[in-house]
């Protein structure tokens, strides 16, 4: 023990310790048992596992593990309580969130304890940043109910929500996903990560404080297998935070099956330093990023990208600023860093860092307690796109670094991921951040800062980093549907007939692939019959005109830098040249049907366009109003290449519907024609190729359904699919796009009213919605 | 310097504790304005690194009562009024040598100890030397026509010269702001190379200003220019501008102290002047210095605290650590 004296001249930071006698006893009260919380009680404690403080090892409480009855029960008990709570309306709703709020910092010490010792996270980060972001949503998401009514009349509740969420923020995941869902009126079933329940099962006794009704809230524990069970459960929606491996298995198992499915996954996100930034600043920043929570965090800037002129000089500043890091007990409020959440964990991050054998390694001088998950703040300099640590996530305190010449090469090798889910950008110059960060692939860009947060920006990726935002006005769509119901969509057939053509002299009806007019790869075509005969043949394609009509696509990548303004009018002129051959297509339409309904059908399809070329340069993104001095501007930025199945009955208007808002939002689309109609789409190329659009913004196919939804939605270029084929794809499509997690937009054998004006619906799954954080102040 | 002790006869005549002045002077260099041109200081980024920086940083029982013993040794206990007279200057002389009782000192079983310098206008330097002295502790004064420096530069100079005369050991000159929101470097750097000049053996902390600077890249920038020209100390305010003092001035002019250290191995020291008068300020001031520079910068050497009622603070928050009691000011002997 140090005397007065001694420390005088030392100087040295003592313990500075949190108590943790309120959260211990708070779990004595308990019976250091918990069973699961459903339709407002607490089950009686049954067969489970420890909780452990991966600081010390020691057990804070045993959990039970939900059985399949357990599940059954809290979704049952969320599914009666939904009616009611939905029909309390927003004003009602948002009172109970209120109530959380307020409790939540009412307890939030009680709340930051329990959630370090179970987590292992610094007693600082739970107390300044995970309870209050909490307690924020709560507060954020009451005036969501409060305005719901207002401001979205067209939008109701899903129903109920299973929320499935890991265990690196237990409390804030719960809030992102518990205060969206409850204010669109939503009840839910959540699992907490059997690492670290114990802050959820406190939430649950906050719930019955504040007098939240029966049912709304449920909460069982367990481990993946309970969230199977959850997946697989009568839920309408699941959303998940976790592992990309995880997620993509949701993907596979909630494929067709109408559930919503919103995915927040891995990430290897960029942390880029351009030679005019803030040097010291910038490494304060990596502090945040990848020392922040053990660099156990989906968003953590792991992957260091320095300019190659300042690079040797920021590794020496960044070694020295490791070397003060203090790592040690989660409770002591002088730490930085504290303990990996479990042994498991620890060994992975071991392994990773020990069986690389690039680069160079250094971890940082300083004293790491003997017991417990602790693994020192490591940077890895010298790494290559091609080293497995530059590509995966390593989910620790590990940096892996590597250097760029230009601003060019910078985003060439931020992007050279699978993930997308944030990126940093150090620089002073003004239009090298704003020209970098649209730039960048990724759903939040943080420009000098790093790992801001705030209800009222949309957190989530691209990519394989998931899809779906957590927060702002882009988050409700997560817990929200359209109102009205749905009507079953039958198979639509072709017309069957023989005879002669109708025209006498033979029109061939081609694809069209990169602006060309392009012949089926299988060489093989089938006839379209209308009532007066046969009307002509379109070809087959197979996998390998995807394969073109996609290749064609991406090349295409120009037209996403066009202006809404130059898009507006290419779709204005694609109107103006349908109109002048109105009656030609009318008549087209009506010989393939056998209806009269052709000439309504066009006259729409030319209203579809002039509303895109109306939206092109309208659909504005936002500016966020976070509390900090300075913007999140919410862009919208185009999805990229879209696969789309056409309507079958509809084939002009339900072609022109999808491929509309998709262009003028800066897409390029890969569509296939209606089955049993394709004759519109092979006559509309020709429209095409007389307005303007550049070569493979659009492409068209025609054939099979069935055979060409595999191959769009596997494709790996693809960035997402949607169907309104009456063919029987959906849960395939769902299933397949599982391999780089595309988003996925289908019908699940339901019907579209096309004669109404999807537009806005169509404009959102066209768009990815991309918050960029600037702060300012000189 | 003789025993103010109040107990026993028992009690061991206590030695001032001093500082072990042992390094170099930073004899400046070249001014260099690629150097200078390239700095850059991120107001957002530094204003968030200095607001999460108290929660981050604890210190805790008796390693917080020495770090606030630290603190004490590093006061430069102040006086610059209109109206200071031969008295008052000499009450603070008196402080300074015995900055906190003997009874706490006793309770914490630690030698005497003294403020780091009084710190002065030049006409009350002779008095101040005379009441200090054999306790070592220096003299400092304020100069160069302060707080505005704007009084002809040959008598700047001279005032300089003639506080050197009267025995004042530190010389706290002023810079021409205007020489900053010009950009004229050549000049700020001409200016303090002149000033150092003159101190002679005497070291010279250079007041910034940094309240009237305009921005926080050229608080940084000015830090580095006035290194350049031979400061031994950078000082960040008078005590009279509008804004004085604060942490991401700190954070900024201690990071050009660390970059100038690693280009040329000399190390400069840093002050904060005006508006610190918390021991808990304190406790985060003396953090961001170990954390950002290091432990060396943690002697009356290299960091003082401009500051005329933190002694006060600290006082109380002793006696509490001592007696487990909240302290009331007049308890303490006023400085």
């Amino acid at each position: 023990m140090m005397i007065v004296k001694e420390i005088f001249e030392t100087m040295d930071y003592g313990p500075a310790p949190e108590s943790a006698a309120e959260a211990l006893a708070w779990l004595v009260d308990q019976g250091d048992r918990f069973g699961h919380f459903i339709n407002g009680a607490f089950t009686k404690p049954g067969d489970g596992f420890e909780s452990r403080n991966p600081a010390t090892g020691e057990v804070l409480a045993t959990l039970s593990q939900a059985s399949q009855a357990d599940v059954e029960a809290a979704v049952d008990a969320a599914r009666k309580a939904q009616p009611k709570w939905e029909g309390l309306g927003g004003g009602g709703r948002a009172r109970y969130l209120y109530a959380i709020a307020r409790l939540l910092q009412k307890h939030s010490r009680l709340f930051a304890v329990l959630e370090s010792m179970d987590n292992g996270k610094p007693i600082r980060e739970s107390r300044d940043i995970d309870i209050p972001l909490a307690q924020r949503h709560f507060y954020y998401h009451a005036g969501m109910a409060q305005l719901m009514e207002n401001e979205l009349p067209d939008a109701e509740a899903l129903g109920v929500c299973g929320q499935i969420i890991p265990w690196n923020f237990p409390l804030l995941m719960l809030a992102w996903k518990i205060a969206p869902a409850l204010a669109m009126g939503n009840t839910v079933v959540l699992k907490p990560a059997e690492y670290t329940s114990l802050t959820a099962l406190l939430f649950a006794d906050i719930c019955t404080q504040a007098g939240l009704p029966k049912g709304v809230v449920n909460i069982v524990t367990g481990d993946g297998v309970v969230g199977e069970m959850i997946v697989a459960s009568d839920v309408d929606k699941i959303a998940f935070t976790g592992s990309t491996s995880v997620g993509r298995r949701i993907r596979e198992a909630t494929a067709g099956s109408g559930k919503e499915l919103t995915l927040e996954l891995g990430g290897k996100s960029a942390y880029i330093v351009f030679d005019d930034a803030d040097i010291d600043s910038a490494i304060e920043g990596l502090v945040d990023a990848i020392w922040f929570n053990q660099g156990q965090v989906c968003c953590a800037g792991s992957r260091l990208l320095v300019q190659e002129g300042i690079a040797d000089r920021f590794y020496t500043k960044l070694r020295a600023r490791m070397d003060g890091l203090r790592i040690g007990n989660p409770l002591d409020k002088c730490i930085d860093v504290g303990a990996v959440v479990d042994p498991v964990q620890l060994q992975t991050i071991k392994g990773m860092v020990e069986g690389n054998t690039a680069g160079e390694t250094y971890q940082a001088v300083c004293d790491l307690p003997k017991n417990g998950c602790y693994f020192p703040p490591t940077l890895i300099t010298g790494l290559e796109t091609s080293d497995p640590l530059m590509q995966e996530e390593i989910f620790g305190p590990v940096l892996v670094s590597s250097t760029f010449r230009t601003p060019v090469e910078a985003v060439e090798l931020a992007n050279n991921t699978r993930y997308g889910l944030a990126a940093t950008v150090w620089t002073e110059n003004v239009n090298l951040a704003l020209d970098i960060a649209p730039k960048l692939v990724a759903g939040v860009v943080w420009v000098n800062a790093t790992n801001l947060f705030d209800a009222a920006a949309g957190f989530g990726g691209v990519r394989e980093s998931g899809f779906g935002r957590e927060g702002g006005w882009e988050g409700l769509n997560a817990y929200t549907k359209s109102k009205g119901k749905t009507k079953a969509l039958a198979k639509v057939e072709a017309v069957s007939g023989e005879g002669a053509p109708v025209d006498p002299v033979d029109r061939t009806a081609k694809m069209y692939v990169g602006g060309k007019q392009a012949r089926p790869d299988s060489g093989y075509s089938k006839p379209i019959y209308g009532k007066s005969g046969l009307l002509g043949h379109v070809g087959l394609a197979n996998r390998k005109d995807v394969r073109n009509a996609v290749e064609a696509a991406v090349g295409a990548k120009g037209w996403a830098r066009t202006t809404g303004h130059l898009r507006a009018q290419i779709l204005y002129y694609i109107g103006e040249n349908l109109s002048a051959r109105a009656a030609e297509f009318a008549h087209r339409i009506d010989a393939m049907t056998g209806k009269k309904t052709g000439a309504k059908e066009v006259e729409t399809s030319i209203q579809r366009l002039f509303t895109a070329a109306a939206w092109a340069d309208k659909y504005d993104g936002q500016v966020h109003g976070v509390p900090i001095r300075g913007v999140a501007l919410a862009m919208k930025e185009p999805t990229g290449v879209i696969g789309a199945l056409c309507a079958d009955e509809a084939p002009l208007l339900g072609l022109v519907s999808v491929m509309a808002p998709a262009i003028a939002m800066a897409n390029r689309v890969v569509l296939a024609a209606s089955e049993p109609y394709p004759l519109a789409a092979t006559d509309f190329y020709q429209i095409l190729e007389t307005s303007d659009v550049p070569a493979g913004v659009v492409n068209i196919l025609t054939g099979s359904h069935a055979e060409l939804a595999g191959p769009l939605a596997s494709h790996l270029n693809v960035d997402a699919v949607w169907s309104f084929s009456s063919r029987d794809v959906s849960a395939e499509i769902e299933k397949a796009a599982a391999g780089n997690l595309k988003r996925t937009w289908v019908n699940n054998a339901t019907a579209t009213d096309w004669s109404v004006d999807h537009s806005r619906k169509f404009l959102q799954a066209a768009t990815e919605i991309k918050n960029i954080w600037v702060p300012y102040g000189e | 310097m003789e025993s103010q002790s109040t107990q026993s006869t028992e009690t061991p005549v206590r030695t001032a504790h001093l500082p072990l002045v042992t390094e170099p002077r930073n004899p400046g260099t070249e001014l260099d304005l690629d150097w200078v041109r390239a700095v850059q200081a991120n107001t957002s980024a530094i204003e968030r690194r200095a607001a999460t920086l108290p929660g981050r940083r604890s210190v805790k029982k008796d390693y917080q009562a020495a770090w606030l013993l630290k603190a004490v040794t590093l006061i430069d206990l102040t006086t610059l009024s209109g109206d200071d007279t031969v008295g008052r200057v000499r009450r603070l002389c008196a402080k300074a040598r015995q900055p906190v009782s003997d009874a706490l000192l006793d309770a914490m079983d630690m030698p005497a100890i003294t403020t780091g310098a009084v710190c002065v206008y030049h006409d009350m330097i002779e008095t101040a030397v005379t009441a200090l002295k054999g306790t070592g502790i220096p003299v400092a004064a304020v100069s160069t026509g302060f707080p505005a420096g704007l009084s002809p530069f040959h008598l700047r100079v001279a005032e300089i010269e003639e506080s050197v005369k009267a025995g004042a050991e530190e010389i706290d000159i002023v810079i021409s702001r205007r020489h900053v929101l010009s950009g004229n470097w050549q000049a700020l750097y001409d200016e303090m190379k002149a000033f150092r000049v003159a101190c002679g053996d005497a070291h010279v902390k250079a007041i910034l200003a940094t309240g009237e600077l305009g921005s926080l890249r050229n608080v940084a920038r000015a830090s580095l220019v006035c290194m350049m020209a031979g400061a031994d100390f950078i000082k960040t305010s008078t005590g009279k501008e509008s804004v004085n003092a604060t942490l991401p001035v700190t954070l900024v002019m201690i990071r050009a102290i660390r970059d100038f250290y690693d280009r040329t191995g000399y190390r400069v020291g840093y002050k904060p002047a005006g508006g610190i008068s918390k021991a808990k300020d304190a406790l985060v001031y003396l953090s961001l210095i170990k954390d950002e520079l290091g432990d060396r910068w943690l002697q009356p050497d290299l960091f003082r605290f401009g500051a005329s009622s933190l002694l006060g603070d600290i006082e109380r928050q002793l006696e509490h650590h001592v007696t487990g009691a909240y302290s009331a000011g007049y308890r303490h002997s006023m400085g």
